[in-house]
């Protein structure tokens, strides 16, 4: 943050369906430039908040800015300078993959339309196939086409809905190592996901439960907000012991990791306690992982939602 | 299996709503509604005579349920335009002096013209106008004039069929099978290509970007405009070469109001596709939609010939608007301002149609 407004500043955002809120008073401020990841579990509100973000839904209360311009009435202008890569992959699968290129290229009446799809294609890799129908497409390779269609308009600000889902580990690092890329070239970039690896890519993460905001910061600071502690158990079995520490004082949640175990709990000295019998394994003190983290936010969070989409 | 399918079918209401609302509709149109020989067809009377015979053949006109004598007309002229502009299907003509050659057995000239665009209809009725007339006049022929009544009716009952003079169903038929097919098509098109994009997830996109509601409806609409265009010139074509009905009024303005049709179906289509969920929704809309328009515009069967509720329902439909039209332009030899009024009506149409369509396309999801 170097003292620029942020490019997406939303307060109290609040959206119900039916009855169920689905995300409550919801603030989020991201400045230019940055990668935002956003966690949380299903159903959480993710997908609903990035669509209030770029114009898809109107916010049952609360609004704000994106790139300075009001949520409330200033939709249209704000779509044309966000760029939205959908959960599902969402071009027209009987079109080929010059044709869908071409067709957000007018969509977006921008200028130098054969250069700009062509310079895509090629960034793609897929200047060969251009004629290819989309819909033939492989997963990893829906995915760069969705992106290279998302990005075409040149946005200020990305917003990527579960991007790498169903994607190998090969693609997804070239993925983000695109993702960084735009955002060094100053776009913004908001990204939800479930995998931790991926969160811990992203200059700051927002971990959202049920709708709420439950943690927001570096991944440093998720981790030392939350106060929590681990163990790491290493020995012959100690893999089988989760069942059999889980739920002893101090103990907020015991997982086995191969043949590992990580229990975790507020206070280090309890833990140790709770452990002290399996003196077979050997224990040591760490950092909990993210992943802990959120399990344990998630765990604290009050579940308000009943019917999970 | 079968609990999985009655399940599935269940949380669809739509589906069942439609299936139980197709067999009620299709026996109130077809049970009610459909008429093959059709009654209380309006009629205008031209009486130049004064006479007793006159007013007997008046009066034994609008005793039979066949006819509904709307208008009298005394104006030269006057009766030929109401035909024309299909107000009435018939137009009987007393002769001056009929009355006078009567009774001098001079077997007077009685006039009926008939709108036999649609030959069906008049059939029927044209029977019922002679037995009108010599039942009228065999109760005012008696005593010393019961002479005249031989074999040979003492009225020479000219029939002039107007419009298609052959009476040839095809002439009647190709004309509204245009606006069947046009409708089909562009109803049906329309009312699925929004849904498709809903369903096959690409919706979401087009919404995110600054595309609005008016620019997706004419970029919907305008492809298949072309496609409708086609079809038109390929049944005009056919109508032309194979059937050889006549067409006798102006080809710009059959163009022209073929184009309205089809715009105001494709908004038609384009506002069905707002409202269904699915496809297969989308789908059971147009049929919801083509069935009336097939039963009740006039198409398949006489349009007079239903009761008036159904006439009312189906002023409704811009079918039926669009087969006046069509079959004024082509058989009547309408022009622009014979064709003004149903014009109107399909731009009002359209006028409606197109605003809900874009009010209820959101440009948000869900």
């Amino acid at each position: 943050m170097n003292g620029e407004a942020p490019v997406i500043d939303v307060q109290g955002l609040t959206k119900r369906f039916g009855g169920r809120i689905v995300v409550d008073d919801l603030t989020l401020q991201v400045a230019r430039g940055s990668i935002c990841g956003f966690l949380g579990p299903n159903g959480s509100g993710k997908t609903t908040t990035l669509r209030m973000i770029c114009g898809l839904l109107i916010p049952d209360a609360g609004g704000g800015t994106v790139l300075g311009l009001d949520l409330g009435h200033k939709r249209g202008a704000i779509k044309g300078r966000v760029g939205y890569m959908t959960q599902k992959f969402g071009l027209f699968s009987d079109l080929t993959i010059a044709e869908n290129l071409e067709f957000f290229a007018r969509v977006h009446g921008l200028d130098r339309r054969r250069e700009r799809v062509a310079e895509a294609l090629d960034a793609l890799g897929l200047a060969t196939r251009a004629d290819q129908l989309a819909g033939k497409l492989s997963g990893g390779w829906k995915q760069r086409l969705a992106l290279a269609a998302a990005v075409l308009h040149e946005p200020e600000i990305l917003l990527l809905d579960e991007p790498t889902a169903g994607v190998d580990p090969q693609a997804r690092r070239e993925f983000w190592d695109q993702i960084h890329e735009l955002a060094q070239g100053g776009m913004t970039v908001l990204v939800s996901t479930h995998y931790m690896d991926e969160a811990e890519r992203c200059h700051e993460i927002a971990y959202i439960a049920y709708g709420r905001m439950l943690a927001r910061g570096t991944m440093s600071e998720v981790i030392a907000g939350s106060g929590l502690k681990a163990l790491i158990g290493e020995g012959p079995g100690a893999d089988r012991l989760a069942a059999r520490i889980e739920g002893r004082p101090g103990v907020e949640m015991a997982a086995p990791f191969g043949t590992a175990i990580h229990v975790c709990g507020r206070d280090v000295s309890a833990l140790r306690a709770a452990v002290a019998e399996f003196d077979g394994v050997e224990w040591r003190g760490t950092q909990p992982s993210l992943e802990d983290v959120f399990i344990h936010l998630m765990r604290g969070a009050e579940d308000n939602s009943v019917v999970v989409t | 299996m079968v609990f999985k399918e009655v399940r599935q079918m269940m949380r669809d209401p739509g589906t069942i709503g439609m299936m139980l609302m197709m067999p009620i509709l299709q026996l109130t149109i077809f049970g009610f509604a459909i008429n093959n020989d059709p009654r209380g067809l309006p009629m205008a009377l031209e009486i130049n005579d004064t006479s007793q015979f006159s007013r007997s053949i008046d009066a034994a006109l609008r005793n039979t349920t066949y006819f509904r004598v709307t208008h009298v007309v005394s104006a030269p002229g006057e009766g030929e335009r109401l035909l024309k502009d299909g107000v009435v299907q018939f137009l009987v003509t007393v002769p001056p002096d009929f009355g006078r050659d009567l009774v001098r057995g001079t077997r007077p000239q009685l006039l009926v013209t008939a709108d036999a665009t649609d030959p069906a209809s008049t059939g029927n009725a044209i029977g019922a106008i002679q037995q009108a007339v010599d039942g009228a006049l065999s109760h005012d022929l008696i005593g010393p004039l019961a002479m005249r009544m031989p074999g040979q009716p003492p009225v020479d009952l000219v029939i002039h069929r107007s419009y298609n003079p052959e009476g040839i169903t095809s002439h009647n038929t190709v004309p509204g099978l245009l606006a069947i097919v046009l409708s089909m098509t562009m109803v049906m098109l329309t009312a699925l290509s929004v849904t498709r994009e809903v369903e096959q997830g690409t919706m979401e996109n087009l919404l995110a970007t600054p595309l609005r509601p008016f620019e997706v409806m004419v970029g919907k609409i305008v492809p298949y405009l072309v496609i409708g265009v086609v079809q038109m010139a390929v049944i005009l074509m056919a109508a032309q070469v194979v059937f050889r009905v006549p067409f006798e009024g102006s080809v710009t303005l059959t163009l022209a109001s073929t184009l309205l049709f089809m715009v105001t179906s494709l908004a038609l289509g384009f506002m069905l596709s707002t409202v269904a969920t699915s496809q297969l929704q989308a789908m059971q809309m147009s049929f919801f939609y083509m069935l009336p328009s097939i039963l009740l515009s006039g198409f398949a069967f006489p349009f007079r010939g239903m009761p008036t509720w159904a006439q009312w329902l189906a002023e409704m439909l811009p079918t039926t608007h669009y087969i006046r039209l069509v079959r004024g332009i082509m058989l009547k030899g309408w022009t622009l301002g014979d064709a003004a009024w149903e014009l109107g009506v399909l731009a009002g149409m359209l006028g409606v149609l197109g605003t809900v369509a874009v009010r209820r396309y959101q440009d948000t999801v869900a």
